[in-house]
């Protein structure tokens, strides 16, 4: 086999980070309409990681390929991903579907056997749902080593192992592994790049492979886990201005703080 | 009637394999230690949460420390409810790698007894839980904040400005458990009877090799359970004046010291004390926040403290909406004053 690297990144497009999600009247979901939409800011940076790593390698990068599962319009931040740099694409449509991460990470494997990737780059985890477990499960069903919370990724170029910085509890761990294997981005890994607008232009001619649920019938998209409501978290009382230190102290005092 | 009857056999069955301390329902905690055999905090809270869920709980300790880790939790007042202890006291399983643990739990969880699996949700208990769960084929539940009843839970999303009430049908229930949702409680010693773990039928050959590791040496509390937090942002500038300001300050109340991600990411100090959405989650008794704005993904991280200090030059701070108390000056004058007269009081 020669050695060359096929990327696969997962890109999923989730409500901007600035924005403060509201939730519907009904309390079952989080109002989506009229909100500002853009890829999930750790899979940017699995993204750029990609691209990195090509600039840093570039005979050993055969092709980087991106893929979302979402709404149809998921294919805008596919497009941000090839302006930046991606080769490829593959759009799974799943209308308004939500999958959890374990449907996801099933039909991820899937495309990992059909781009043949050896190397997977996910964000640690979306900001919309928090799970943090796509990359965990894909490395699961694909029996791939897992390097999570990537802060630096280094690849020898003639073994093919990556040696990866992790971000742990008490500060951070170096791990190495053979590929295949399965990558997550933690937010200090890079800082990704803007598209500019010649590359937006450019990205409208690379291909996208268009698909649906329908093409992955055999992987149930029916939720595990059901969701009862959906709930503002109790709102904190505002609290009060204090004018000097010896004022803090004494409020501090009186509520047994300190 | 039936399925009492089943109960009763099967505890029956089990006290003839020797197994008397487990029934029908028990409830499995996987325990992070340290390399000397030290419990780690958040796997107390998981602890706490399990005894929460009502079933026989069992810990599962591995790694080379883990016979000593094993006496250790043994003898720790927050198990109390614990009933059994196994140790895999191996060498593959320091550090926790994913690839190698997974197998461990996958073979003691294949017993139908275990309806539910907790873990904290530690750096190592997200990298595990999920493969395990791929595995298994069921979906975690993840992060979790409260525990309704043995099939409900509660668990934050979109950082935080979201509660989800979440019920799983799955045979087992795979947790995850956000530490600062779930204090220590302080019970009994547990008379908990210490086993080997089984044998494991699929040990994984992945070549994954542990390098080395930096970690942040501090006599300080541990961050996630401290009780009292003074925590740093980008106001206070560069790497000096946070040491200068924040140290002492945290210094003088015994606290642990927290900052956000601009602090972090300007080099101001270790990315391990990060709190947010990303980092860490605490909710100490006293959060300090020093020049810190409060972005939502900081605030998904502090934002259920008891009490909540704000001090900051710009009286528009997002952080003021949900400080209990906020002063608005110069850090480089309020704080060493805070500081000084904090001390005196000690």
């Amino acid at each position: 086999m020669s050695k060359a690297l096929r990327i696969l990144v997962p890109v999923k497009r989730v409500i901007d980070y600035a924005i403060k999600p509201r939730i519907n009247k009904a309390g079952t979901g989080v109002e989506k309409t009229g909100v500002k939409f853009s890829m999930n800011p750790f899979d940017d940076i699995a993204v750029e990681e990609a691209v990195r790593i090509r600039e840093a390698h570039k005979k050993l990068v055969e092709n980087i390929h991106a893929v979302s599962i979402g709404p149809t319009k998921a294919q805008d931040i596919l497009r941000t991903a090839l302006a930046k740099g991606a080769d490829t694409c593959t759009l799974i449509d799943a209308k308004e579907t939500e999958l959890e991460p374990l449907a996801v990470a099933k039909i991820l494997k899937q495309v990992v056997a059909k781009q043949n990737a050896n190397l997977v780059i996910l964000g640690k985890q979306s900001i919309d749902d928090d799970c943090n477990n796509t990359g965990q499960m894909l490395a699961g069903l694909l029996n791939w080593p897992q390097a999570t919370n990537a802060a630096k990724v280094e690849i020898d170029e003639s073994s093919l192992v990556a040696k990866v910085t992790r971000e742990i509890d008490g500060g951070e761990e170096t791990i190495s592994a053979p590929l295949p294997l399965v990558i997550t981005t933690d937010l200090r890994l890079n800082q990704p790049r803007y598209a500019t607008l010649p590359n937006l232009m450019k990205a409208k001619k690379k291909p996208m492979e268009k698909m649906t649920l329908a093409d992955f019938s055999d992987v149930s998209t029916e939720p595990r886990l059901q969701v009862l409501k959906l709930e503002e978290p109790p709102t904190r009382s505002a609290g009060e201005k204090v004018a000097s230190v010896d004022e803090l102290i004494e409020k501090l005092k009186s509520v047994k703080a300190i | 009637m039936y399925a009492a009857f089943c109960r009763s056999s099967v505890s029956f069955q089990a006290k003839l394999l020797g197994k008397s301390n487990l029934r029908f329902a028990s409830t499995l905690v996987f325990v992070e230690s340290t390399k000397d055999g030290k419990i780690a905090q958040s796997s107390l809270s998981a602890l706490s949460a399990a005894s929460q869920l009502g079933n026989p709980v069992a810990a599962l300790l591995a790694g080379s420390a883990s016979g000593k880790a094993a006496e250790e939790l043994q003898k720790n007042p927050g198990s109390a409810s614990l009933q059994q202890i196994f140790v895999a006291e191996e060498h593959a399983y320091d550090h926790y790698f994913a690839e190698k643990v997974t197998p461990l739990t996958l073979e003691l969880l294949k017993d139908p007894e275990y309806t539910h699996f907790v873990v904290a949700g530690s750096a190592v208990g997200k990298s595990i839980l999920p493969r395990l769960g791929a595995l298994l084929d069921y979906q975690p539940i993840c992060d979790i904040t409260k525990i309704v009843d043995a099939t409900t839970f509660v668990r934050p999303i979109y950082a935080g400005n979201a509660l989800a009430t979440v019920k799983c049908s799955q045979d087992k229930k795979l947790i995850s458990v956000r530490a600062s949702s779930f204090p220590v409680t302080a019970g009994e010693a547990s008379t908990a009877s210490i086993s080997k773990a089984p044998p494991v039928s699929q040990v994984s050959e992945l070549a994954v090799k542990w390098e080395g590791e930096n970690l942040v040496k501090s006599a300080r509390p541990d961050l996630g359970s401290a009780s009292k937090v003074v925590s740093g942002g980008r106001g206070l500038k560069n790497k000096e004046t946070f040491d200068s300001l924040v140290t002492p300050l945290a210094d003088s109340l015994g606290a642990a010291i927290g900052a956000t991600r601009a602090a972090v990411d300007s080099g101001f100090c270790d990315n391990s004390l990060q709190i947010g959405q990303t980092g860490k989650v605490v909710a100490p008794d006293l959060y300090i926040g020093l020049g810190i704005s409060g972005a939502i993904q900081h605030l998904a991280g502090m934002k259920d403290s008891k009490v909540i200090v704000a001090i900051n030059n710009d009286q528009d701070a997002p952080i003021f909406q949900v400080a209990d108390y906020g002063l608005i000056g110069d850090l480089n004058e309020i704080v060493p004053e805070l500081t000084a007269k904090l001390s005196q009081i000690k």
